[in-house]
């Protein structure tokens, strides 16, 4: 197939092709019972850790093979999404729940969680959202309170991924309630603790792969050593994840959308109607090149974003955000799409595209719903533009 | 403990080809793969490795230079060690004097406690070749072996022999050989950084010379099988369909056909 040059190291074309083969002959074959009984793949994740696939993103001090080039990582979502984004968002929740660690945490937290995470011995989830608090995290209620050496959590996180299969929570909490956003703290809570358990797993519409739960504290005694950074820094901590972390929910977009695209083509050659096959037909075949442009697109524009946040450049809040939204709007759209190429078939569970189609949803829902990104993409322009209206 | 797991390269036979006029195998374009069995028997090598730390797996093949390929990939998935037996002397082997190379190229690696084979090879479909390593070395050979433990002091083996609708449970002192079903497991991925150590590892050829092999019993000459003709069977013609019957219909006629040929 021809590909574009996007420069991809050796070590990216390694973990394309091994996650390739994982995500042909491992999680294709039971993708379909994943979905349709909500089974977490644990033992797919546990085989990638032993492929030494889980630490992609975390720097081989602690354990990963991260070397500054994060393509491998957004690679190994994208080819992995490809199959089943309920693998691998399974598979990338780690990443999200592992970034505040990453970002700011200390040496020895770091030293602590990371290299087991890497070796797919724990997993890790990301606990920010809270029954009336989505789009507006600031407006978090979980509190904290320092007791001696100890903060004591109380309150309920709402649809965490990976929660109750995860052993470490990045949990955000408020430690002030006065100061808004800037009296959110962020801590590091393993599972087992006391006063901290699991709510009902939801039944979802897609990602079905994916656990989804509650979380809920009561009185639950943290370590003070298990504070990320300062008090108060919580909130910079969750948007500098998100900053990083969207451009994996456009590699999930931009796989579930290639995929999608595999069928669809591989179905128009062979499905024969009026005595042709139905590519033959241009309504159809037009409709699959502006499937197949715009995903890559969406590619294109993502590489570029994670190449720009991976050379150190300061401000790419705005990027992250244009290929989130970008990719996921595609996914959307490349996904009903090949459920329309497929006709009959395609609404059938005997072929994978409805699932494609019930699972592109929540792209354009979690990590800021796209209303959102168009929010911080609108205010950067503002910002970048303030000078410009004077001039 | 050390194991070593004997591994063959072979065409990957899905894509092969025969060429009726010539009644050989097209090779040309057909990529070459780890013997499938046979990686059920590294498999099984890496899972004894896991199971009793301390233990040293070496991979063995004897091939051309190309064959070096699966050694890399034995080494992505775990192996330690690798010996690639290549060798113009032993060209035109057949199972016998193959044996034999093998056999004095295990042996030259020390004194193993355990030679793991697959149970054949998918391209000459002789499962000759295992059994055969174990009488030169003069060891015990359990072939279609699906499940082996290794006792805690490391003087016997407990495996599972299968059969087509039963096991045998066979327990064999050590040094032995077995020779390894598919069932036995599901063979693992390469790891990454098994792939990395694999990639920089530059593995020089061994020949039958320095193992010891005696000339006299390597190559064509000391090949007692020889083979006279290879062919593909003609396509099975003629024979009756039926069609647009109903299932408990089809049945009536097929058995009265049965009755009438006196076949039931």
């Amino acid at each position: 197939m021809a590909e574009l040059n996007y420069g991809l190291s050796e070590l990216a074309l390694e973990i394309r092709s091994m996650m390739r083969e994982f995500a042909q002959t491992r999680v294709k074959p039971v993708r379909a019972e994943l979905d349709e009984k909500g089974i977490f793949p644990i033992d797919l994740l546990r085989e990638l850790g032993k492929m030494d696939l889980m630490g992609l993103y975390i720097p081989e001090a602690y354990g990963g093979t991260f070397d500054g080039d994060s393509l491998p990582n957004i690679i190994a979502v994208e080819e992995l999404s490809r199959v089943c984004i309920g693998v691998s968002v399974s598979f990338a929740a780690n990443g999200l729940g592992s970034d505040p660690i990453l970002i700011g945490g200390n040496e020895e937290q770091k030293k602590k969680y990371l290299p087991a995470i890497a070796r797919g011995e724990k997993l890790a989830a990301y606990a920010l959202t809270e029954p009336n608090a989505g789009s507006d995290a600031g407006s978090i209620r979980t509190t904290a309170v320092k007791k001696g050496d100890k903060y004591v959590l109380n309150g309920t996180k709402q649809w965490i991924t990976n929660g109750g299969e995860a052993d470490v929570y990045c949990v955000f909490a408020v430690t002030d309630k006065n100061r808004g956003a800037r009296g959110v703290s962020c801590f590091i809570v393993e599972k087992g603790t006391p006063g901290f358990s699991f709510g009902k797993k939801e039944n979802k519409m897609g990602i079905r792969a994916s656990a989804t739960r509650e979380l809920i504290f009561e009185d639950c005694e943290v370590p003070a050593e298990n504070l990320i950074g300062r008090e108060g820094t919580g909130f910079i901590w969750a948007m500098k994840t998100f900053d990083v972390s969207r451009p994996g929910i456009a590699a999930q977009a931009i796989g579930l959308a290639q995929g999608a695209l595999d069928e669809a083509v591989s179905y128009a050659k062979v499905r024969q109607q009026f005595g042709r096959p139905v590519i033959a037909n241009q309504g159809l075949s037009w409709m699959l090149a502006e499937m197949a442009t715009k995903i890559e697109a969406a590619r294109a524009l993502t590489y570029a974003t994670v190449r720009t946040i991976d050379s150190g450049a300061k401000d790419y809040s705005k990027f992250s955000a244009m290929c989130k939204m970008y990719a996921s709007d595609m996914a959307m759209e490349v996904t009903t799409n090949a459920v329309q190429v497929l006709g009959g078939y395609g609404y059938m569970k005997e072929y994978p595209v409805e699932k494609m189609m019930r699972d592109a949803k929540i792209l354009q829902i979690y990590e800021g719903t796209n209303q959102i990104q168009r929010d911080i993409i609108g205010l950067a322009l503002n910002k970048e533009y303030a000078g410009a209206a004077k001039a | 403990m050390h194991i070593v797991v004997c591994l063959k390269q072979v065409p990957n036979t899905t894509q092969v080809k025969i060429n009726p006029e010539t009644n050989t195998l097209v090779r040309d374009g057909v990529e070459s793969i780890m013997n499938p069995f046979d990686e059920n028997a590294l498999e099984m090598a890496l899972q004894l490795k896991e199971a009793h730390p301390g233990t040293r797996v070496t991979a063995l093949t004897m091939g051309p230079p190309q064959a070096a390929d699966i050694l890399k990939e034995a080494v992505g998935r775990g192996a330690d060690d690798v010996l690639l037996l290549c060798d113009r002397a032993v060209a035109g082997s057949d199972t016998l004097a193959t044996s034999y190379a093998i056999s004095c190229a295990v042996r030259s690696l020390g004194s193993p406690d355990l030679v793991l084979f697959g149970k054949q090879a998918i391209d000459g479909d002789t499962a000759q070749v295992g059994p055969g390593v174990a009488d030169w070395l003069g060891i015990p050979c359990v072939a279609c072996v699906r499940k082996c433990e290794i006792a805690a002091d490391g003087k016997t083996a407990t495996v599972e022999r299968v059969s087509e609708d039963a096991y045998d449970v066979v327990e064999a002192p050590l040094p032995c050989a077995l020779t390894v079903v598919k069932e036995a497991n599901v063979p693992r991925m390469a790891s990454l950084r098994g792939k990395m150590a694999a990639r920089k590892l530059a593995i020089e050829p061994t020949t039958a010379a320095a193992t010891g092999a005696d000339p006299a019993l390597l190559g064509l000459a000391a090949s007692p099988t020889h083979v006279v003709r290879i062919f593909s069977p003609p396509a099975k013609t003629g024979g009756a369909k039926w069609e647009g019957l109903e299932p408990a219909e089809a049945a009536q006629k097929l058995v009265a056909e049965l009755k009438n040929r006196k076949l039931v």
